[in-house]
């Protein structure tokens, strides 16, 4: 067997196989450990439980909402960044800082200086305009979430649509404004439809590694305030109710819903990638 | 209409100047060629009059207004590139509505234009596939396509043959001939190659750094070269300069003389040289005598059948009435 292979097999096959395996057991760590074969409890108990079907929207939230601001400010920016300026070459490196910045780090960051009702830079932002400190993490919790894990894919998205926008045939615009299309036209039917691609790419990719966002909500709102998603929601279960069979079920059931997820973008979007 | 007057119109980029102040006409419905070697400032001078670039200074007036600040929509001039162009991700036939659809025409009309262009350049069969499925010289005629439909005062094109393979390169030339004759619209086009400017011209510009050399019909360029740059670039193969002896006996810096008017003979002539390549093109032979005295070789235009080789003695006599003489600027003295 091709080494290749075998270190796919072992990196990916091994957990699976675990997790199903436990996924089919009563197994409780500090309880009495391993206490049998239960069939598909732990699956029906899983899903039965009343913090499941909110965990799963507020997943879909979550991501739906970071691919909205990373997509819309990362062509923005783009676009912005492609205009020849003084400092190009630094300003870029600014702008793909944020990913150099550990999830974790910049979460606390985030929850520390900026968001603190009353040391936070906005609270301050908001006396200066007489108004009371909003509460960011427990009153806009879900909206605090998706502006620091935007934050972090922002440089991301910004710097494959830049790259795009680089590869636009110069002629092509010249050749639709002088066809008379107006600036607005040229993004729309010139620029936009050229970036297809690049969206696909940027959407896909990020979908894989939102789903799967930990960091951000565990030094945060430790999940409360309706952000528990279905990530979070398992390392309860593991972790917190020490409960290793239940929070298997719950990692299959995520496998499933990324698959089920990744199909529907595969339809929707995947047809860009043909051309 | 397309009467199209540069007026001391000059650009610079920075501090470089490409276009130092020229005056040009170009009548309604001329098919006028820039031709010039690359960087010669041609394009620019193109791009000026598209409006995709400023003027540095000086005026543009089409059809007697001041165009000089009217944005590229609003000249009613169309553009082919040398790209093409073409918007990938658009059927032929959206491609070609494209400006009819940013000039929010009506459908019915917007359809009869595209069905009428695309039946004068034989696209029809092709109207719902995309430029990617297209060869090159269909491209070619969908981005002229483009350019037709807006029915323009001017069409401009832009070294739009330089991508296609030689064979295909005859077939447009004619095409675009053709189309001018059939529209009688004015017609600009940018070459570096003056077969090209030779054949569809009906007035050829021949810039050198952004100066015009010569205005003139093909004849006239090749008849009476203002200068020695206009009489090496225009006729192919290029004309002969001679320096030195030869030169001083009629008084001038230098004499040219085109290959097709020097007579070959293996025994008796004017001057004596040694073939060194022969070309043989079928109709014609072209022999590169070498010259005692003189560094570059001589091309002599010759019958087709002519039984000389390399190596061979050959004789030149020169046709008195086509020699040209330059003084040491260059140019022509008459």
């Amino acid at each position: 067997m091709a080494p290749a292979v075998f270190l796919l097999l072992v990196w990916m096959l091994v957990p699976l196989t675990m997790t199903l395996y436990f996924s089919f057991k009563r197994y409780l760590p500090l309880r009495g450990g391993d206490l049998g074969w239960v069939g598909f409890d732990n699956y029906i108990r899983f899903v039965t439980s009343s913090s499941f079907w909110p965990s799963v929207q507020t997943t879909l939230v979550i991501v739906g909402g970071v691919l909205v601001v990373t997509v819309v400010l990362g062509v923005l920016l783009a676009l912005l960044l492609d205009q020849p300026m003084w400092g190009q070459g630094v300003v870029r490196i600014l702008v793909i800082a944020p990913f150099f910045v550990m999830p974790t780090v910049s979460a606390l960051v985030w929850k520390n200086m900026f968001m603190d009702p009353v040391n936070g830079l906005f609270a301050h932002l908001w006396k200066f305009f007489g108004l009371a400190p909003l509460e960011w993490l427990s009153q806009a919790s879900l909206l605090s979430i998706i502006l620091i894990v935007s934050w972090q894919w922002l440089p991301f998205a910004t710097l494959i649509l830049l790259t795009a926008i680089q590869s636009l045939d110069s002629e092509q615009l010249e050749a639709a404004e002088m066809d008379g299309a107006a600036p607005l036209s040229r993004f729309g039917h010139i620029i936009l439809p050229h970036l297809s691609q690049a969206i696909t790419i940027v959407i896909l990719i990020q979908t894989i590694f939102l789903l799967s966002i930990f960091a951000e909500i565990f030094v945060t709102t430790q999940g409360s305030f309706g952000t528990r998603t279905l990530t979070y929601l398992i390392f309860q279960r593991v972790l917190e109710s020490q409960n290793v069979g239940l929070g298997s079920a719950g990692g299959v059931y995520a496998i499933i819903l990324a698959n089920i997820v990744a199909l529907f973008l595969m339809r929707i979007v995947g047809k860009n990638l043909d051309s | 209409m397309g009467r199209i007057v540069l007026d001391k119109v000059e650009k610079s980029f920075g501090d470089v100047k490409v276009i130092p102040p020229l005056d040009l006409e170009i009548e309604d419905g001329e098919f006028v060629v820039f031709v010039g070697p690359s960087g010669c400032g041609k394009s620019t001078l193109l791009r000026l009059i598209a409006g995709l670039e400023d003027v540095t200074g000086g005026t543009i007036r089409i059809d007697g207004e001041d165009a000089t600040s009217v944005p590229p929509a609003r000249r009613g001039l169309a553009m082919v590139f040398q790209s093409y162009a073409l918007y990938p991700h658009m059927t032929v036939r959206k491609n070609i509505s494209f400006p009819l659809r940013m000039a929010k025409l009506d459908k019915a009309e917007q359809d009869r234009r595209v069905e009428q262009a695309a039946a004068v350049l034989n696209l029809t069969d092709y109207l719902d596939r995309r430029p990617g499925q297209l060869s090159g010289g269909q491209r070619q005629r969908v981005a002229i396509g483009r350019a037709i439909v807006r029915e323009p005062a001017a069409f401009l094109f832009d070294e739009p043959l330089s991508n296609l393979d030689a064979a295909l390169r005859v077939g447009m030339r004619l095409e675009i001939s053709e189309l001018h004759k059939r529209l009688e619209t004015t017609m600009i086009y940018v070459t570096h190659d003056q077969v090209e400017a030779m054949t569809m011209a009906d007035k050829i510009v021949v810039l050198q750094a952004g100066r015009i050399e010569q205005v003139g019909s093909p004849l006239e360029l090749y008849r009476s070269p203002r200068n020695r740059f206009v009489a090496g670039f225009i006729g192919s193969p290029k004309m002969n300069f001679l320096e030195g002896p030869e030169a001083e006996k009629l008084d001038a810096q230098t004499i040219g003389i085109r290959p097709e008017h020097i007579a070959p003979s293996p025994d008796k002539g004017a001057w004596k040289g040694r073939v060194g390549v022969s070309e043989h093109l079928g109709s014609d032979t072209f022999f590169h005598v070498h010259m005692e005295g003189y560094a570059d070789p001589i091309t002599v235009r010759s019958g087709g059948e002519v039984d000389m080789h390399h190596g061979d003695t050959i004789y030149l006599t020169p046709d008195a009435g086509h020699i040209y003489r330059f003084d040491s600027q260059g140019l022509r003295i008459a």
